[in-house]
C-alpha cells in the first residue's frame, strides 16, 4: 500500500469528505510525527508502535572500498518499536492461514 | 526536553489544519492507523513517500536461550515488523538534533 491508495480508502470511508481534505488530513499526521521527532520528541500511538530519536554515539567507521578510517560524527536516527496488539495481529494472521 | 506525544495531539494537527470536529479528526486518525494495521496484518508492505516504510519479515525457528537460566528454549517462527524512515525524515531528524 501507498500514500495515494490510503488516502483513497480513507476518502472512499468518507464520501462526505473532499478528496483535498482527505489528502490534508492523511499528510498532517504524517508531518506531524515528523514534526515531533525533529522537536527530539516521542510519538506513542498504543497498539501500533511508538516513534522515537535515537543517538548514536561518533565512532571510527572504515571506507569499505579503501579501508581508510574516517571519523563519524555522533547522530541522531528516527527509530520504530511495534505495539504490542500490531505484533500479535502479525502473527494471528499467519497462523490462520495455516 | 522529551514530551511523548499520543493520538491526541495527532487529531488536534488534524483539527487544527483541516477544520473538522475533534471528534471527526481523532476518529481519522484512528483509521488511518487502523488502514496501516490492516494492510500490514496481510503481509502488505506500506509505503509512505517523504516518511518511510513498513515492511514485514519473516523469522525462521531457531533455538533460544532463557538468560537466567541458561535453559535452551525453541523459539518459533514469527513475523516481525520493521520500520525504513525515509532521507527526509532522517534528515530532518538529524538537523532538529543538532541545533
Amino acid at each position: 500500500m501507498i500514500r495515494s491508495e490510503l488516502i483513497h480508502l480513507i476518502a472512499e470511508e468518507n464520501p462526505h469528505l473532499y478528496q483535498r481534505d482527505v489528502e490534508k488530513i492523511v499528510n498532517t499526521i504524517f508531518e506531524e510525527i515528523i514534526d515531533a521527532l525533529a522537536n527530539g520528541d516521542r510519538i506513542e500511538l498504543r497498539g501500533f508502535g511508538a516513534f522515537s530519536v535515537k543517538k548514536r554515539d561518533a565512532r571510527t567507521g572504515r571506507n569499505p572500498r579503501t579501508g581508510e578510517s574516517v571519523a563519524v560524527e555522533e547522530k541522531y536516527v528516527p527509530f520504530f518499536k511495534t505495539g504490542k496488539l500490531l505484533r500479535e495481529r502479525l502473527n494471528d494472521s499467519a497462523n490462520e492461514k495455516a | 526536553m522529551t514530551k511523548t506525544l499520543t493520538r491526541m495531539d495527532l487529531s488536534e494537527a488534524v483539527f487544527r489544519e483541516v477544520g473538522l470536529s475533534r471528534n471527526e479528526s481523532a476518529q481519522l486518525v484512528e483509521s488511518v492507523l487502523g488502514h496501516i494495521s490492516d494492510a500490514l496484518a496481510e503481509g502488505e508492505q506500506v509505503k509512505i513517500s517523504s516518511f518511510g516504510t513498513f515492511s514485514i519479515r519473516d523469522k525462521a525457528a531457531r533455538v533460544g536461550r532463557n538468560p537466567k537460566t541458561g535453559e535452551e528454549v525453541p523459539i518459533l517462527p514469527r513475523r516481525v515488523l520493521t520500520f525504513r524512515p525515509s532521507h527526509l525524515m532522517k534528515e530532518r531528524v538529524a538537523a532538529g538534533k543538532k541545533s
